[in-house]
């Protein structure tokens, strides 16, 4: 053996190396190899286009599919219509909810507002909620007879029901999803608010400028790349969100490229999921870059170690007003759904608003033929109490294991800094970040409802969900295990080395407890974001595997609101729960 | 043979040569100190032989067995080469207490319980940290934490101790105590000692060789105090002293035995020197070896006061004379004020002759065969 080869043999048996190759693999498996087989899928005839196409060969190679999608007689419903339904709602969405979300941030870090401290705690919340709550609260408030079961408060209250434009589609799609995504805005422009140097603008101050001036020229233009950036970020998760726009637009037909991608896989031609989704891949991919390109050029260094005593805008008459505008954002966001959403669990006929109606028969109550089909109360139903079961289960394994996985990158990345096997992972581990959640799930659909060699087909199973809850998290335990491994000095672990220990052991007594409380906020994000998960995991979950958020699903589908209203409290519960335990432990990063 | 033996031994970060072919033996029971300014590759050299960082090239040895060599694909793991290390930043486990901190290494090797306890004691009293056992290592002062450091070195009783850095994130007085102790330490265990540090104060009073480093390359490896008399580059003699050597450009005039060494601010005879007539060269002069004078006797030269800089048990005294500053070391303190007209008496022995050009010493004069 060549000295050369010998050198590289001593350097591929130190431990980061080794772990760090056998990482690289695992993404391969869980990224790029879903992905290289959801792009054959889309190339290939399948079994079931025999129905469509009799000459068709399946495992044949083809641009059937493409033709299909995009110059057939069908484009126009399967994919241009829904692109522009999702290309508007994701752009109505985003703006509404970056002017919503600056103005909040503005009013409460610059300005006299009363009682800011307390509107700030609560300004985040409507994140925490799975995105789809708001929608279920939107159908309770404006139901009308378009779809089955009984119509909504907005009914009762006038006696007549809402329009159709009103109670689905457009317009609530975009409400509902602004109201959920504005949090996004207001942390990023209340960030780079509070780092703002407030020499910049007191010297525009010194200059004699007028307060609306300083705000125009000075302060807007500093803030522009978070306004633009949260603009963004908005936009590629709004443009691939699922539960918002099927709860309100399928009713009227209203599909969006995500919705879309669902009802393909349903009806059986998943090539054309496939491609919708590639389709939603390739425009997250255009966002990020974009965003890229605004952080890279627009940053200002603004942020100086002093400037903390800062000159806050004195509103004048305009105080309480602003209050009133913010409080009611938030209740809107937050507390009106929630309440409407109790209020629909609690009645024992939908509709009927009087006291005697009300009842805890959704919650405990017994198996009543008259009463929903005979179906129990949630907290007594084993239905649901196994899906909940599965939903606790799947949030604490896909907590341990992004957890440790993010451990594992961020000792990779750090012990291997400046190699190209480090840059590698830290590059590859962030590639699920530019792939929407619900081509994500279409992606493991496409690679795991066929036997993988000589393992049986995974489609149906627990860990199934796990694996795609655990990549889709990757970006984030990579983060979060990055920056906590930074804080453990090489030398903490090269004592251990010196001390003769072996890697498992070092790992194991030196690096995992002192890496363990700076992840500790991380597993809770990843138990939080596994708990609400539905547009990830609704194209996998079978009837064995059922968790709280796709039994909701059901419960839509079949206009079961109470119940469904029901169980979404009871995720609320558990994941305000996580989140405030979280925020307690600190640090928490919310995006 | 020696105890360490290293063989050109390279290593690069990226385009940066951290450490030049360096080829350094240390016998048993010695105590090296590497010293050069910071960035000068003696931190590298101390990781390569303790086996936490891959050399490019090169062997070492330790005891006669090699531990590392690029040509034939060894390296021993770091924890099988009976050496301790001491790190700068002591790398003491925050989650453990200072007991587990000291025991980790006993765990390891398998340690009986009840044996090991009494190690950990032994180390513990030895290290004057008796009854502390049970902190943890953010509740001890800065002293303690090196001590506690050194514990865990000792309890496994390496044959080599390894010592980066030890005492700079110490203030001066524990600093001074510290030095003691290592000092102590190194008498009784009897171990052989690589101590790298900046600070020559601690590399001249520690070591019985100091290996000095500029850029990767090995200098000079020499006795403490051959190091300060008869430093063989401009380098070793600018680096080595406070305040720094005088530095005096000039030219050897004359031949055989009576050279004389002409400069622009002093003429010296040069006994003992040999080297030819006008050769150009740089005549080097220990503060301490300049004495101030009052009145012209004995080839005393003039100058004036330029400043007046006491330090209690020493005062440093500044004198031009023409464009040439000459720092003088004057024990105790001095009357003299800036301005004041003095005279300059140099002993032409013990001043250190280099080529001016390549800056290699060519001989110490008033020693017979070049020696001191």
């Amino acid at each position: 053996m060549s000295p050369r080869l010998r050198r590289w043999g001593l350097k591929l048996r130190q431990p980061h190396v080794i772990l760090g190759l056998l990482l690289l693999l695992v993404l391969i498996g869980l990224v790029l190899v879903p992905f290289l087989q959801l792009i054959h899928d889309t190339l290939v005839y399948q079994e079931a286009d025999l129905r469509l196409n009799r000459s068709a060969e399946p495992g044949a190679w083809t641009f059937f599919h493409y033709k299909r999608v995009f110059a057939s007689a069908l484009s126009r419903n399967v994919f241009y219509q829904p692109l522009l339904n999702s290309l508007a709602t994701a752009l109505a969405t985003s703006f509404t909810a970056m002017l919503l979300g600056g103005l909040m941030a503005w009013l409460v870090v610059r300005t006299d507002m009363p009682f800011k401290k307390t509107l700030s705690l609560f300004a985040v919340t409507p994140y925490v909620l799975p995105s789809y709550t708001l929608a279920l609260a939107w159908l309770d408030f404006f139901k009308n007879e378009r779809i089955g079961g009984a119509t909504g408060f907005f009914s009762f209250l006038f006696g007549v029901s809402p329009p159709d434009w009103l109670a689905y589609g457009f317009v609530p799609i975009v409400v509902t999803l602004s109201l959920h995504y504005y949090p996004f805005t207001y942390l990023l422009v209340s960030g780079a608010l509070s780092s703002l140097d407030s020499h910049l603008e007191e010297s525009g101050e010194v200059l004699g400028a007028s307060r609306i001036r300083i705000l125009r020229k000075i302060t807007f233009p500093l803030v522009l790349p978070a306004l633009i950036s949260s603009f963004i970020l908005t936009f590629s998760r709004a443009v691939g969100t699922f539960g918002t726009p099927y709860f309100l637009g399928a009713p009227v037909r209203y599909f969006t490229l995500s919705t879309t991608i669902y009802t393909s896989i349903i009806n059986r031609t998943p090539a054309m999921a496939y491609i919708g989704a590639l389709v939603l891949i390739l425009i997250s991919m255009v966002i990020i870059y974009l965003n890229q390109k605004v952080i890279g050029e627009k940053s200002f260094v603004t942020i100086a170690g002093k400037g903390l005593r800062r000159q806050l805008t004195p509103l004048g008459p305009w105080r309480w007003p602003a209050f009133t505008f913010v409080a009611a954002l938030i209740s809107l966001a937050v507390f009106i759904p929630l309440l409407l959403m109790l209020w629909q669990t609690l009645m024992l006929y939908p509709n009927d608003y009087s006291l005697g109606n009300l009842t805890l028969h959704y919650w405990l109550g017994k198996s009543q033929a008259a009463v929903a089909e005979g179906e129990s109360g949630i907290l007594r139903n084993a239905l649901i109490l196994g899906a909940a079961w599965n939903s606790i289960r799947l949030s604490v394994l896909v907590a341990l294991v992004t957890g440790l996985m993010g451990i594992l990158i961020g000792y990779a990345v750090v012990r291997g800094r400046k190699t190209r096997l480090a840059a590698l992972i830290e590059q590859g581990s962030f590639l699920p970040y530019l792939i929407p959640s619900i081509a994500f799930g279409a992606i493991y659909l496409a690679l795991f409802s066929r036997p993988l060699g000589p393992l049986p087909p995974l489609y149906g199973s627990f860990l199934l969900v796990v694996l795609v809850c655990v990549a889709k998290n990757l970006p984030f335990s990579a983060r979060s295990g990055i920056s906590s491994m930074m804080q453990v000095a090489g030398e903490l672990e090269e004592a251990g080395m010196m001390a003769g220990a072996g890697w498992l052991r070092r790992f194991r007594r030196i690096i995992l407890p002192l890496t363990l409380t700076g992840s500790l906020s991380g597993f809770i994000l990843a138990f939080i974001s596994a708990m609400r998960e539905l547009s990830l995991i609704i194209l996998l979950i079978t009837p064995k595997t059922r968790t709280l958020t796709t039994m909701t699903f059901r419960y839509v589908e079949q206009g079961y609101s109470q119940f469904a209203d029901a169980i979404i409290l009871l995720i609320v519960i558990l994941v305000v729960g996580g989140e405030s335990l979280a925020r307690r432990i600190g640090k928490s990063e919310m995006i | 043979m020696a105890l360490i033996e290293i063989r050109g031994l390279t290593k690069k970060f990226g385009s940066v040569t951290a450490v030049q072919d360096l080829n350094l033996s240390v016998d048993a029971g010695e105590f090296l100190t590497l010293l050069g300014p910071s960035g000068c590759g003696k931190t590298t050299i101390l990781r390569m032989v303790a086996g936490l960082e891959m050399p490019d090239s090169g062997e070492i040895r330790i005891g006669g067995t090699t531990v590392f060599s690029s040509r034939q694909g060894i390296s021993v793991s770091a924890g099988k080469r009976g050496i301790g290390l001491v790190f700068q930043s002591y790398a003491l486990w925050p989650h453990m207490t200072v007991r587990q901190n000291v025991a980790f290494g006993l765990e390891i090797q398998k340690v009986p319980a009840e044996e090991m306890n009494r190690q950990v004691d032994d180390a513990l009293d030895y290290m004057r940290l008796k009854g502390l056992g049970d902190r943890y290592p953010q509740q001890m002062s800065g002293g303690q934490q090196q001590r506690v450091a050194l514990a865990r070195m000792l309890v496994t009783r390496p044959k080599i101790f390894l010592m980066d850095e030890p005492l700079s994130n110490l203030d001066a007085k524990l600093r001074l105590e510290m030095r003691a102790e290592i000092k102590r330490l190194h008498r009784e265990a009897g171990a052989t000692t690589i101590y790298v540090t900046h600070d020559q104060t601690e590399a001249l009073t520690l070591s019985t060789r100091v290996a000095i480093m500029r850029k990767g390359v090995l200098v000079q490896a020499s006795p403490p105090r051959e190091i300060y008399r008869r430093p063989e580059s401009v380098f070793v003699a600018d680096f080595i002293g406070s305040p720094t050597i005088n530095l005096i450009p000039g030219r050897i005039v004359g031949s055989g035995d009576g050279l004389l060494f002409q400069g622009e601010a002093l003429s010296l005879s040069a006994p003992g020197l040999r080297a030819p007539d006008g050769a150009e060269v740089t005549a080097a002069i220990r503060p301490e070896e300049i004495r101030i004078v009052e009145e012209e006797n004995g080839g005393a030269v003039p100058g004036e006061v330029y400043a007046v800089l006491p330090a209690g048990s020493e005062t440093i005294v500044q004198v031009r004379r023409k464009d040439t500053i000459f720092h003088v070391r004057v024990m105790g303190e001095t009357v003299l004020d800036a301005g004041d007209r003095v005279f300059l008496s140099f002993s032409p022995d013990s001043v250190c002759y280099f080529d001016h050009h390549q800056g290699t010493l060519i001989g110490v004069a008033g020693a017979p065969d070049g020696r001191t």
